[in-house]
Parts: structure tokens; C-alpha cells; sequence
């Protein structure tokens, strides 16, 4: 049995600064991160080699430093790491993305084997589109099974997949024939922490690197900014609140500390006490 | 599986200056070096002032210049003693730092430990990250053979495992081979990280270029407890903190937090810090007990290095150059053994002890010895009395106020005298000079 996991490598979005200067998003020293949506989708990959035996390959798009991503991905027991990066896919939008994944997909069925699954998160915490997975299947004519939150049962032998899949108002309980792709839910299980083998043999990996000649593109007008009907017009930070937090001074009596408070409170805004004292004399 | 049946020439814990030079200088020279890292990346959990002193890293990476990530390089020096009003300042600037090969620079340590870490990993050795060591592993003799870590699995095996686990030493701490650090041999100290436009920091401190000033502070500012402040410029951010023995501020129950808001509103540092954006902030220990406090530092098949062992230059603020320094000669001492095929006992491991004899971290911390205990039971009068004392004898001298000079000079004397009697300023400066010598 054979699964591939799509992972993207995005900057930890709790921890992108906004340049005090600039006011520009500092990407430089903001550490990078598997997008936690994906973890959820290589944890139940792995789960079902777990299970079923077989091998899971998790596959990237993205700048050398995606091959970090990978050897984090082996680091929690995916048996291979393939990194597809090329110049020629730099600005790629979903369109694009999924046109280059699903070219390095092929390669991978040629090279490892026909995936009976291909996994990927729900969406991207950086895009937040939730297009390349749903894009892959179409490309490679897949059944596709989204947002799924828990894998029923699997038939390898008889090519059947049974699946929940959050809907509005409910679950849905859905049979797909294999080969299928399966974008995953959040909170559907906790990505496990592997051995200490598992760390060795990520920290040796070096990550299989294919490019756009690589896995077969030749017309390199579908990758990248010139594949990407997306047009990205302006990246900006919301502007900051101009009120901060203050600091206010009391005793340490639980009375002295609301006295405290309540006296800071009104004092900046002396139309809540005012209301207050209205309300009050109201009521009697 | 075959896997863990390998065994490693070392074991390094941790990848901090100390674990990345001795993981470095080892791998460099061939050994097959494992350096074991319980956060993300390296530099994610370590906190520092910073300034980095180039010496001891040169003599590793002789051409850090090229791409170490670096901020400025300082060129001005202020000692202050504080009151709360006032500081008493003697500032040091020259030309002769803006050499070719800067002596000192200011450094963001999540920024310099990445790249130091990625210097090890091209090296050669093999870094484990998001692992954290839990024990030492002996055979039945005793002999340190490898290390557990908090992931499943087999332990990992090791000729000699390299101690470079940080202030606390908790991997010694288990194995048995250290007591647990004592309170008043460790300082806490906080720091915050203020944004500033470049122009501003420059236009602040008087500097052009990458050129950097850094403030050491101390005084009233630690409410009588044994400790002090900093301020340093970064490129864009300036580094400000405070620090304190931690049995201080256990018996002053003042919050560290509360000493750094304090600090920071000091009418010297405030407008130093105006229309600033904090946007980090930090704590951490600092072993501050000097040549007494160094525990033991290497037994059968194993050697302390860095904060681990106490190698903090607490009078001179220096500790990430002796750490280096230390896992630099762990890492000799090492490969001279593996090459002549020796075994790491700790009779062999002595040679470790040895070598750092011959350096200056031995000799500087040996000759500072009493300090710490000096300082620490003089607290009062060397974190309140005499700061304040020199505070009021200055504005005396300064403030024209019709008072002629004589009376001046004659006041000034009563008040030290009186505050302080002459014999225990003498015995106060007797014992400095003999601490110092």
C-alpha cells in the first residue's frame, strides 16, 4: 500500500511580526512550520501504514528550506521525503500549485508506486484557500473526499474507502472507490512523536529534489506567476490599536485592587461613570 | 534494528555557544558527533544579553565575519552607578574599535545560535532537535555509555557525552554526577527586546554606521540586591534588562518584572527607551557563582562545559566566550583521545581540567573567586549605600549654590563618613582590592 501526504511548509503565523518601521511582515527569523492542517493528514496516513503496512511518501512544492518540512515529516515516521523545487514555480497560485503537484504525483506513482491515497490538510493557514487538494484530484482524476474527520474503514484489497465528512448540519458517511484524495479535518487526532530512530533517520535523510524538467513539465507557462490567473494586489498589516494595555498600581487587598481598577477605569472613560451613576439613581 | 546498535565518538547536549563549539570542533576534525537539542532550532530557547566576544569564536571560526548574523559592533562602553535620580557614568569610546576585526559585537542569540548550529550540521555532525535528553546511561561500571531521551526507542550509545545542557544542569542533575544549582549562586535576569528606527538608535547613542553602545548599570536600581542592569544597541532594537541573585529576590519578594518596569522608568534609561515598541521579552539564569560554585566537570565518560560548569565571568558580564572557549577545549581533549585510541576515564577526561588551567577561563575565574561572596554579604552597601553616597557627593560638588568649595569638600566627607563609617569603608575597599587581586 502506497500513500502520499501533500505538506506545505508556511511561516508559524502565531509568530509573524509586523516590522515596527516598515510596517511591513518581517519574514526573516519568523520560524516556518508544517501547516498544522497537514499534520493531521500525515498522522492519519501513518496511522493506516500502521494498520495496513506499506509506506508513506510525503510530498512538497517549495524553496530548498521546504526540504526542513521533510525531515520533520520523517522525524514523526513517514518512510520518504520528496521535495519538488524549480524557480519556474515561484508565485504559484492554487491553480499552478495543483498543476505542479499532480505532475510530481505521476512521477511518484511511476517511481514508488500508484498511491491508493493521497492526503492533504483541509487547507493552507497561509492561503487559507482549501483549492490545491480538491485541484490535484481533478487533475488526476480522483474521486475526492473533503474535509473529512475520520476514516471509517479501508479495503485496500477491494479498493473501497468509507469516510465521515463534516457538512452543514451534520455528517455525511461517504464510500469512494480507491484511488482517492482526502483533505482532512482539524482536531481529528494528535500527530504522535516519533522514536528516537525515526529522529535519526530524518536528521541522515537527505530529501529526494526533483525540478519542473523533472517530473515532466514542459510548458513552464503553467507554473508560477505566469500560471497564476491570482493576482496578489497589495500585502499590508492592519493598523494597530492605538489604545494600549496600562499597568495600574494598587496594594495587594483584594478591595484595594478593584479600587484600583475601578478609579483607572473611570478615569479614562468618565462617560461609563456618569452611565453608572445615571443606572443607579434610575433605579431608585 | 541496526540503527542504534552505532555508536557515536560523542554525544553533545545541547546547542547553545558551549554545545555548538565543542560539536563543531569536533566534527570538523572527522569524529562522528551527535549534538542532541531539546527546542525547535537551535537559539530557540537561549537567551542572552547579547554581546558576542569575538576572540573565542574566532579561535573556532577564524571567518565568522563573512555571515554570521551580527548587529553592531561596540565601540562605546558605560559603566554607570545609579541612585534613583542619577547616574554617576564613566563611558569608554574609541576609534581603535571600529577596527577591521571588531573586538565585540552586539547579537540576537535566536539569529547567531541558528547560523553557529548550521555551521555544525556542515561540519558534519548529526543534530537532533525537539529532544530532550532525560538521563545519562552507565554500564555496570559506572562508565557513562550513552544518553535516554524523551522519545521511545532504544538509548543512544557514546564513547563520551558532552555536558553543554545549560545553567540548570538537569541530565547531571539525574545521573547523579551534580547537586542541584543553589539559589545563591545563579542570577535571574529579565530582558525586553524595544524597537526603534535604526536613525533613532544612532541619533540616541551618538553612533554612525553599525558602530554599538552598551550601558552596564549598577545601584539603587536593584532595590539592595546583588545584581545589575544592561542596555545594549542592536541594529534596529535595543536589549534592556536586569538581573538579580535569585536568593535576593526570594528574601525581597521583589518581582523581577517589577525591577525591569523600574528600571526602565529610570529618569537615565526612560528617555533612551521613548516611543520604543517592546516586542520580545525573556528570563533566564545566569550562573553568577564564580571559580567556587564550579561543580565537578568530568568523570568516566563525561564532561561539563559552558553554564553547566559555572563559566560565567560574572564581574566582566562575559559568559558566552568562556562557554565557547570550554566547549572548544572539551572537544581537543576529546578528539587527542579518540585519535590515540584512549579511553574516556575519567582519569584520561582530567587532561580536560588540565587544559583549561592554561586558559583564561580558569585564571579569570580564579582570580575573581571572592567576589561573589564579597559582593553578595556587602550587598547593601555595594548596591545601595556607596552608589547613593556617590550620587549625593557629586551633585554636591556639581550644584553651585553659593556653598564655597571647602565646605563642599568638608560636607562631602561628613556624609561618607557618617553613612558609612571610615572603618567600614576601608575594611569595604581592603577586601575589594584583596577579592580583586
Amino acid at each position: 500500500m502506497h500513500i502520499v501526504v501533500c505538506i506545505k511548509q508556511v511561516p508559524d503565523s502565531a509568530q509573524i511580526r509586523v516590522h515596527p518601521v516598515t510596517n511591513t511582515i518581517m519574514r526573516q527569523g519568523v520560524p516556518t512550520i508544517i501547516n498544522p492542517y497537514d499534520l493531521f493528514a500525515l498522522e492519519e496516513a501513518l496511522r493506516l501504514r500502521d494498520t495496513f503496512g506499506g509506506v508513506v511518501t510525503v510530498l512538497t512544492m517549495g524553496p530548498p528550506t521546504a526540504a526542513e518540512s521533510l525531515r520533520k515529516a520523517l522525524t514523526f515516521g513517514a518512510d520518504r521525503g520528496v521535495l519538488l523545487t524549480d524557480r519556474y514555480f515561484a508565485g504559484s497560485d492554487t491553480l499552478a500549485t495543483s498543476f505542479a503537484l499532480s505532475m510530481a504525483l505521476k512521477k511518484v506513482a511511476a517511481e514508488f508506486g500508484q498511491p491508493e491515497i493521497v492526503f492533504t490538510g483541509k487547507q493552507t493557514i497561509d492561503g487559507d484557500t482549501a483549492q490545491v487538494g480538491p485541484g490535484i484530484a481533478k487533475r488526476l482524476n480522483y474521486n475526492q473526499l473533503t474535509y473529512v474527520s475520520k476514516i471509517v474503514d479501508a479495503d485496500f484489497a477491494g479498493g473501497v474507502i468509507r469516510v465521515e465528512r463534516r457538512a452543514e448540519g451534520g455528517t455525511q458517511v461517504l464510500q469512494s472507490r480507491l484511488p482517492v484524495l482526502i483533505t482532512m479535518l482539524e482536531a481529528t487526532n494528535e500527530m504522535r512523536r516519533g522514536s528516537v530512530e525515526n529522529a535519526l533517520i530524518a536528521a541522515r535523510a537527505q530529501a529526494i529534489t526533483w525540478n519542473a524538467a523533472d517530473v515532466g513539465i514542459e510548458d513552464l507557462t503553467k507554473c508560477g506567476l505566469r500560471g497564476s490567473p491570482t493576482i496578489v494586489k497589495k500585502v499590508f498589516a492592519p493598523t494597530a490599536r492605538t489604545e494600549k494595555a496600562v499597568l495600574v498600581e494598587a496594594d495587594g487587598s483584594t478591595d484595594g485592587m478593584a479600587d484600583a481598577l475601578i478609579d483607572a477605569i473611570f478615569e479614562r472613560a468618565p462617560a461609563v461613570e456618569e452611565d453608572l451613576f445615571e443606572q443607579a439613581a434610575r433605579q431608585y | 534494528m541496526a540503527m542504534t546498535e552505532e555508536k557515536f565518538d560523542a554525544i553533545v547536549v545541547g546547542a547553545g555557544p558551549s554545545g555548538n563549539a565543542a560539536a563543531y570542533v569536533m566534527a570538523k576534525e572527522g569524529l562522528n558527533v551527535l549534538q542532541i537539542e531539546r527546542g525547535e532550532y537551535s537559539g530557540s530557547k537561549n537567551v542572552q544579553g547579547a554581546i558576542l566576544y569575538s576572540d573565542a569564536l574566532e579561535q573556532i571560526i577564524p571567518d565568522f565575519r563573512e555571515d554570521a548574523p551580527l548587529e553592531r559592533h561596540v565601540t562605546e562602553q558605560r559603566m554607570w552607578m545609579m541612585d534613583d535620580k542619577s547616574h554617576t557614568g564613566m563611558h569608554y569610546r574609541s576609534d581603535d574599535f571600529n577596527e577591521e576585526k571588531p573586538n565585540r559585537y552586539t547579537i540576537l542569540r535566536a539569529q547567531f545560535d541558528k547560523w553557529f548550529n548550521a555551521k555544525v550540521r556542515e561540519a558534519g555532525a548529526l543534530v537532533l532537535y525537539e529532544t530532550t535528553v532525560t538521563e545519562l546511561v552507565k554500564d555496570l561500571k559506572g562508565q557513562v555509555v550513552g544518553v535516554r531521551t524523551d522519545r521511545s526507542g532504544s538509548p543512544i550509545m557514546a564513547n563520551v557525552v558532552i555536558l553543554a545542557e545549560g545553567v540548570n544542569g538537569l541530565v547531571g542533575q539525574r545521573s547523579g554526577l551534580r547537586d542541584e544549582v543553589a539559589p545563591d549562586t545563579v542570577a535571574l535576569a529579565v530582558k525586553e527586546m524595544h524597537f526603534l528606527p535604526r536613525e533613532t538608535i544612532e541619533a540616541r547613542f551618538n553612533l554612525s554606521g553599525n558602530e554599538g553602545a552598551v550601558i552596564e548599570a549598577m545601584g539603587t536600581i536593584t532595590k539592595g540586591m546583588t545584581g545589575t542592569g544592561f542596555l545594549y544597541t542592536n541594529e534596529e532594537s535595543i536589549s534592556v534588562g536586569i538581573g538579580c541573585i535569585v536568593s535576593d529576590f526570594a528574601d525581597s519578594e521583589v518581582t523581577p518584572y517589577a525591577l525591569l518596569e523600574a528600571f526602565k522608568s529610570h529618569p537615565s534609561i526612560k528617555p533612551l527607551l521613548a516611543d520604543s515598541e517592546c516586542k520580545e521579552y525573556a528570563a533566564h539564569l545566569i550562573p553568577e557563582g564564580g571559580y567556587k560554585a564550579i561543580p565537578q566537570l568530568y568523570g568516566n565518560g563525561w564532561i561539563v562545559v559552558g553554564d553547566a560548569g559555572q563559566f560565567v565571568n560574572a564581574v566582566h558580564r562575559e559568559g558566552s566566550n568562556l562557554a565557547m572557549t570550554t566547549g572548544r577545549v572539551a572537544a581537543e581533549t576529546v578528539i587527542a583521545l579518540t585519535r590515540k585510541r584512549e579511553e574516556m576515564s575519567a582519569a584520561n577526561l582530567a587532561d580536560y581540567a588540565r587544559r583549561l588551567e592554561q586558559t583564561f577561563v580558569m585564571k579569570d575565574l580564579k582570580k575573581y573567586k571572592g567576589i561573589p561572596a564579597l559582593l553578595h554579604g556587602n550587598k547593601r552597601n555595594f548596591f545601595g549605600t556607596y552608589p547613593q553616597l556617590v550620587s549625593q557627593a557629586m551633585q554636591t560638588w556639581f550644584r553651585v549654590d553659593g556653598v564655597d568649595k571647602k565646605s563642599k569638600e568638608k560636607a562631602i566627607f561628613r556624609n561618607f563618613r557618617e553613612t558609612r563609617t571610615i572603618f567600614g569603608m576601608l575594611g569595604d575597599a581592603f577586601k575589594l582590592v584583596r577579592a580583586w587581586r
